[in-house]
């Protein structure tokens, strides 16, 4: 088994066999994490640039930490400080980069599809850190992880996604991959926040909170993506709370003894309460240990892929 | 390829690690300061015997790791796929040990060049000898093992293989045949 492409852009393009051999070495990958001297000289010597045109904390400093353990150089762009505010367009700003011998580009940006457009135009190994409404493929490898080394398999297993399904690449991504995985996926949220075309994912779409966790294996909650709401989706917060909200009460009426996951940052309160999110049932912080691991295992992919 | 010739059976295997086991026992008389770590794949299960060994003559036990080296290849930068990463399991604390290194085939060196500087990352060991189960020559580097149990001068054209039972389908055995 390998994983030979060029670059990481998606979810949906993985094959079962691509994804389980990126969940096994990235397992390789968390022995890494737990020495003392956490740094291996595999891709010493190369060079990758993390280029964010979006707010970010978790997953640029994840494969920041990723790369730095690899023992290649990391060097950090974000577009508030970058030649973006002077007008230069994002092709631009790659070709730059890519001309000062970077191996690996990470990119984050806030148009869908930029990442896909800038990757089939460069000779540098591009990996996608989130693409407007469209993926986050990393986000998704380390959700299986985590739900895999949880419920000992994937295959079979019931999850469901609550919250802005509209606004979310982590759902896309999570979708696609569990799709592929051979998951049922459901979703729930304010018929507002779900999908004009959800049939296309091939997921079920939930009435109300019980119908949504009673069976599910896996909860998944996602954030209200205010900043990509053109308009009001809902009339206020408290109220998206007392609907859409998992609290000690929802969980009891799981009967799946479910694993809590968020993609982070939590609005604490809002979709999730402090009690769950806090409770032996959340992987919240398994999902952020198990991100460096799989950032790992992709970047050596593509870093050695290249040559 | 021409035909897979057998060179050492399972029989002549288990005597050759078993003089290996007393020899390692007399350079390391003090199991408690002395550890194994078997080089994946095939230095694990080597390890393994050596280790049983151990156990039948000595009722002491030496405390066993695996490494796995394909993040300290030195020619990464050379092929075109990754190859496939294991974990490496070393539970012990490395300071002040002994170890010793287990590897099926002594050969270039290059994999003990790198199997050095993994174990080199969990800390500092007070010494590392090497074990190998064939040293078939051609180094490209300069290390040589410390137990050998046996010498096979090859050409570069011949391939051996130590095989093991839990891996290959077979009794344990080292064979030799001629690369195509």
């Amino acid at each position: 088994m390998s994983y030979e492409h060029k670059d990481f852009i998606s979810s949906k393009c993985l094959t079962r066999e691509e994804i389980g051999y990126i969940l096994d070495q990235a397992k390789a990958f968390r022995e890494i994490n737990r020495r003392e001297i956490k740094k291996v000289p595999t891709l010493r010597g190369r060079t990758i640039v993390n280029l964010f045109y979006e707010a970010s904390t978790r997953t640029r400093t994840s494969f920041e930490i990723a790369g730095k353990r690899l023992g290649a150089d990391v060097i950090n762009i974000s577009a508030s400080s970058s030649s973006a505010v002077k007008g230069e367009t994002l092709m631009d700003t790659v070709k730059n980069i890519e001309a000062m011998a970077a191996d690996v580009v990470v990119i984050r940006h806030n148009c869908s599809g930029a990442v896909k457009f800038i990757a089939d135009n460069v000779k540098a190994g591009i990996v996608n850190a989130g693409d407007g409404l469209n993926e986050h493929p990393t986000q998704s490898m380390l959700d299986l992880l985590t739900i895999e080394m949880a419920k000992g398999s994937l295959e079979g297993l019931t999850v469901t996604i609550i919250g802005d399904i509209a606004h979310s690449r982590v759902a896309r991504s999570d979708i696609w991959a569990m799709k592929t995985c051979g998951m049922r996926v459901k979703v729930f949220g304010p018929p507002t926040m779900i999908p004009v075309a959800v049939d296309a994912f091939g997921v079920e779409v939930c009435r109300n909170m019980e119908e949504a966790v009673s069976d599910a294996d896996v909860i998944i909650m996602l954030r209200i993506q205010r900043e990509r709401m053109s308009k009001l989706l809902i009339p206020s917060e408290r109220e998206y709370s007392a609907v859409f909200g998992l609290t000690p009460a929802v969980m009891e009426k799981a009967a799946n003894n479910p694993i809590v996951m968020h993609p982070g940052p939590i609005n604490r309160g809002v979709e999730l309460s402090s009690v769950v999110a806090d409770s032996g049932d959340s992987r919240i912080l398994d999902q952020v240990e198990n991100g460096v691991a799989v950032r790992m295992a992709v970047l050596t992919f593509i870093a050695v892929a290249k040559n | 390829m021409e035909k897979e010739k057998t060179l050492i059976g399972g029989e002549e295997m288990r005597t050759i690690l078993e003089r290996l086991t007393f020899q390692i026992i007399e350079k390391c008389p003090d199991p408690k300061n002395t550890c194994i770590v078997g080089i994946r794949r095939r230095g694990v299960f080597i390890a393994k015997r050596i280790e049983e060994c151990l156990k039948k003559h000595n009722k002491r036990e030496f405390e066993t790791g695996t490494i796995d080296i394909t993040l300290y290849r030195d020619d990464l930068s050379e092929i075109s796929n990754m190859p496939e990463v294991h974990s490496s399991s070393i539970d012990f604390d490395v300071n002040g040990k002994t170890l010793i290194l287990v590897d099926d085939v002594l050969f270039t060196g290059r994999t003990i060049r790198a199997a050095l500087d993994a174990l080199l990352d969990y800390g500092r060991p007070s010494k590392i000898m090497l074990a190998v189960m064939v040293d078939r020559g051609h180094r490209e580097l300069p290390i040589h093992a410390d137990f050998t149990g046996k010498y096979i001068p090859t050409s570069l054209e011949e391939v051996i293989h130590v095989k093991v039972r839990e891996v290959d389908d077979t009794e344990d055995c080292v064979t030799i045949s001629r690369r195509s």
